[in-house]
C-alpha cells in the first residue's frame, strides 16, 4: 500500500525546512554545545542539530549518530566532523570540532592550573574526592543505560560481563580484551544475521 | 619533545580502541600515565577526573588536563589531538560510503557485536575509578545512590555533581 499523501508531504516540508549551515556557524552551534554540555554532550547536541537549527531531520541525526557510535574515539568529536562534512567539506569539519572543544577546552586549562595551584589544599582535595566517587557513579549509569539498549540481549550481554570481568578481575590489557573480543562478537553476529538471512 | 611525542603516539593509539568514547577507556590512559610513563601518581589522575567531570564539554577532556599536567599548554593540544584526530579523519573519509554500506552485513554484524563490549568497558571504567579513589563505605554508598539517582530521575547530572562536592568537603564520604 502506498504511503498516505500526507506524511509525502510532511517529509518534502521537512526537506525543505532543513538548513545548510557555513562553517561559522557550525562553529558558532557546536560552541554552543560543547559549553552548555555537563556530563555527557550528545543530548545537547541532538537539540541544536535538530530541534533549534533544524541542520538535520531526526532520522538523519540517527544516522549521523550510528555511524559515529560504530567508530572508536570521541562519539561527540565524529558527530561534530561528520555534521560539518556534511554541510560543507572539510572546512565544515574543522570548524564543528574545533567549535565544540576549543571554549570547553581553554576552561580546562583554566582549571588546570588552578588545580596545580590549589590543588594541595586539604579542602580541594575532599571535594575532588567527592567528585570523583559521583563521576564514577555517573559513567556506571552510562553503562548500564547503554547495556539496556543492546539487542538480543540474552546472546550478547555476556560478553559485556565477561569484557568487565577480564578488565575489573584478571586486570587484562584493555586493547587485548576489546581487539580479541570484537574478533568473537562480531563472527558471533555475522554467523547469526548469515542463518537469519537463510532462513 | 620527547614527552609530547609520547603524549601525541599514547592518544593517538587508544583512540583505535576506544568503543563507547573515551568514558570507556580512562582506565587505559590510567595504565599509561600512572603505570607505564609514570607521568603522576595515582591520586592526581583522579583527581584530574574529577575536574574533567565538573567541566562542561565532551568526556575527553580529561586527556587535556593529562597533557596540561604533563607537559603544559603544549601538552594539553597535543594530547588532545591525538585522541581526536584518527576517528575524525575516518569519520570524514567513511561518510560518504556510510549510506551505501546500509545492506552489508558487516555494517550490522560490527555494530551488533562492539555495543556489549562498549558496555563492559564503561561500566569497568566506573568501577575500576571508584576503586582507585580508594572509597570506605560511605564513598561506596555515594556510587550507588549516584548510580541510582542518575538512572530513576531526571535529575541534571551537575547536581549529582555538586552533590559529592558537598559530601567530599563536609567529609560525609
Amino acid at each position: 500500500m502506498p504511503a498516505p499523501p500526507i506524511s509525502d508531504s510532511a517529509i518534502k516540508f521537512a526537506a525543505s525546512a532543513r538548513i545548510t549551515p557555513g562553517p561559522a556557524a557550525l562553529f558558532r552551534g557546536f560552541a554552543r554545545v560543547g559549553l552548555s554540555g555537563f556530563g555527557g554532550v550528545l543530548p545537547w547536541a541532538r537539540r541544536l542539530l535538530v530541534d533549534t537549527e533544524r541542520w538535520l531531520t531526526a532520522e538523519e541525526f540517527n544516522v549521523l549518530l550510528g555511524l559515529c557510535q560504530f567508530l572508536p574515539g570521541p562519539n561527540v568529536v565524529n558527530l561534530a566532523v561528520a555534521v560539518g562534512v556534511r554541510c560543507c567539506g572539510w572546512r565544515g569539519a574543522v570548524a564543528g570540532a574545533l567549535g565544540l572543544m576549543l571554549g570547553p577546552f581553554l576552561i580546562a586549562l583554566l582549571l588546570g592550573l588552578l588545580y596545580a595551584r590549589y590543588g594541595q589544599i586539604p579542602a580541594v582535595q575532599s571535594v575532588l574526592y567527592g567528585v570523583t566517587l559521583v563521576g564514577a557513579g555517573l559513567i556506571i549509569a552510562t553503562g548500564i543505560r547503554m547495556g539496556l539498549n543492546v539487542q538480543q540481549r540474552a546472546v550478547y550481554l555476556p560478553f559485556a560481563a565477561a569484557a568487565f570481568a577480564a578488565l575489573v578481575f584478571l586486570h587484562w590489557p584493555l586493547p587485548i580484551v576489546m581487539i580479541g573480543g570484537a574478533a568473537l562478537t562480531v563472527s558471533l553476529s555475522w554467523w547469526r544475521l548469515a542463518r537469519e538471512a537463510c532462513q | 619533545m620527547s614527552v609530547l611525542l609520547d603524549l601525541f603516539i599514547s592518544f593517538f593509539l587508544v583512540a583505535f580502541v576506544s568503543f563507547g568514547g573515551a568514558s570507556a577507556v580512562i582506565p587505559e590512559f590510567y595504565r599509561i600515565v600512572v603505570t607505564e610513563h609514570s607521568w603522576m601518581d595515582a591520586r592526581t589522575f583522579t583527581e584530574l577526573f574529577a575536574i574533567a567531570q565538573a567541566a562542561p564539554g565532551p568526556n575527553v577532556l580529561i586527556v587535556s588536563l593529562i597533557g596540561q599536567y604533563v607537559d603544559g599548554w603544549l601538552g594539553a593540544l597535543v594530547a588532545t589531538i591525538g585522541i581526536c584526530l584518527p576517528m575524525s579523519l575516518v569519520v570524514g573519509l567513511l561518510f560518504n560510503y556510510w549510506d551505501r554500506l546500509q545492506h552489508w552485513r558487516g555494517r550490522a554484524a560490527i555494530q551488533l557485536g562492539v555495543a556489549p563490549l562498549a558496555v563492559g568497558l564503561v561500566l569497568a571504567s566506573g568501577v575500576l575509578i571508584a576503586r582507585s579513589a580508594a572509597p570506605g563505605w560511605a564513598g561506596i554508598a555515594l556510587v550507588v545512590l549516584t548510580v541510582w539517582l542518575s538512572l530513576r530521575t531526571t535529575l541534571h547530572p551537575l547536581w549529582l555533581i555538586l552533590l559529592g562536592a558537598l559530601f567530599g568537603l563536609t567529609g560525609v564520604v
